[in-house]
């Protein structure tokens, strides 16, 4: 009862909880503004990141030695958890090779993006925007498809749609299942995943640190040091945040492999 | 109050995602202590499973907002 009456027994203008509103950050860009250029806060951090990744490795592997040094060992090791723990463990030992340059690229693109939401003053996930999540899952979905028919020809549909060894009578139906939970719900909960986790995490963020500045600045006397529970547990949520962030990254690459896996298998 | 009736749909729905994934990593967890060199083999399978299920959770959360 006391959390419902806190807000109407402070000042009259109340909590305002975030909305996902401030999300989506005033564009950079001065010129056509008017006409929406797109160019965001989003689409900076993106260009930084590719930045960044490409100055890493590039610095990483310039001079190759034997005996690597401490950076050289650092982008070695990143390279070969991609190649051996997601390439090689579920695309297979035959043919993983031509697509450890799609996942690794995959996996620190996402992971430098993902991480920008803990980093202060960058602060915030470019994939909370939609339009970056829709893009990376596209690009896997063509991917997987193209993979799928180039491999098998036009049969490659009715590999993917039509199971081995199920009855006939009921057989329809597991078809229109199978069609619906491949080419439209799998890039669905592909993209969505990477964003709806990114979204809520940064929104938990803003909204403790919202009610700390509500609670310390605005509320009753004897509600104010209910703040340093509210700063607590937004430093706690930060900390997880950390953790879904790359491991968001880590299963979005991994069910890239398993799709393309699933689009070079023999049989369904 | 003021508020909308999804979110308590949402909050609802996410109980079977949780449950959900709670399975599989306690699955993941037994097979890994009963025996640890199968961890390789088990990690991405465990989280192929999270992926799945997660899916449920996550659609609910778009139609908290957009219907």
């Amino acid at each position: 009862m006391i959390a419902l009456a806190l807000p109407a027994a402070a000042n009259e203008g109340g909590f305002v909880p975030p909305t996902l509103e401030d999300m989506h950050l005033p564009e950079i860009l001065p010129w056509a503004a008017e006409y929406g250029t797109g160019f965001g806060k989003q689409m900076l951090l993106v260009l930084l990141s590719v930045a960044l990744i490409a100055w890493f490795f590039l610095a990483a592997s310039r001079r190759g030695q034997l005996v690597p040094g401490k950076l050289q060992h650092l982008g070695e090791m990143s390279y070969n958890f991609v190649r051996n723990s997601v390439g090689k463990d579920i695309i297979g030992e035959r043919d993983y090779r031509p697509y450890v340059p799609l996942l690794f690229s995959l996996f620190f693109f996402i992971l430098v993006n993902n991480l920008f939401g803990s980093i202060p003053l960058l602060q915030i996930p470019t994939p909370s925007h939609v339009g970056t999540a829709y893009a990376l899952a596209g690009i896997v979905y063509i991917t997987w498809i193209v993979l799928g028919l180039k491999k098998h020809g036009i049969g490659y549909f009715k590999l993917a749609v039509v199971p081995a060894g199920v009855p006939k009578a009921i057989l329809p139906l597991i078809v229109i299942i199978e069609i619906i939970s491949t080419f439209l719900v799998r890039p669905v909960t592909h993209s969505l995943r990477l964003f709806a986790t990114m979204l809520a995490g940064h929104l938990i963020i803003m909204l403790s640190a919202a009610g700390s500045e509500f609670l310390i600045m605005d509320a009753d006397f004897w509600f104010k040091p209910l703040g340093v529970l509210t700063i607590a547990g937004g430093v706690g949520m930060y900390m997880f945040e950390i953790l879904i962030q790359v491991l968001q990254a880590y299963v979005f690459v991994l069910l890239t492999a398993i799709y393309i896996q699933g689009s070079l298998a023999e049989e369904h | 109050m003021e508020g909308n009736i999804n979110l308590v749909g949402y909050g609802l729905s996410a109980i079977g995602g949780a449950i959900g994934v709670g399975l599989v990593f306690a699955a993941y967890i037994n097979g890994v202590a009963r025996q640890p060199e199968a961890q390789r083999v088990l990690q991405p399978i465990a989280f192929l499973g999270l992926a799945l299920t997660e899916a449920l959770a996550i659609l609910g959360l778009v139609f908290a907002f957009v219907l």
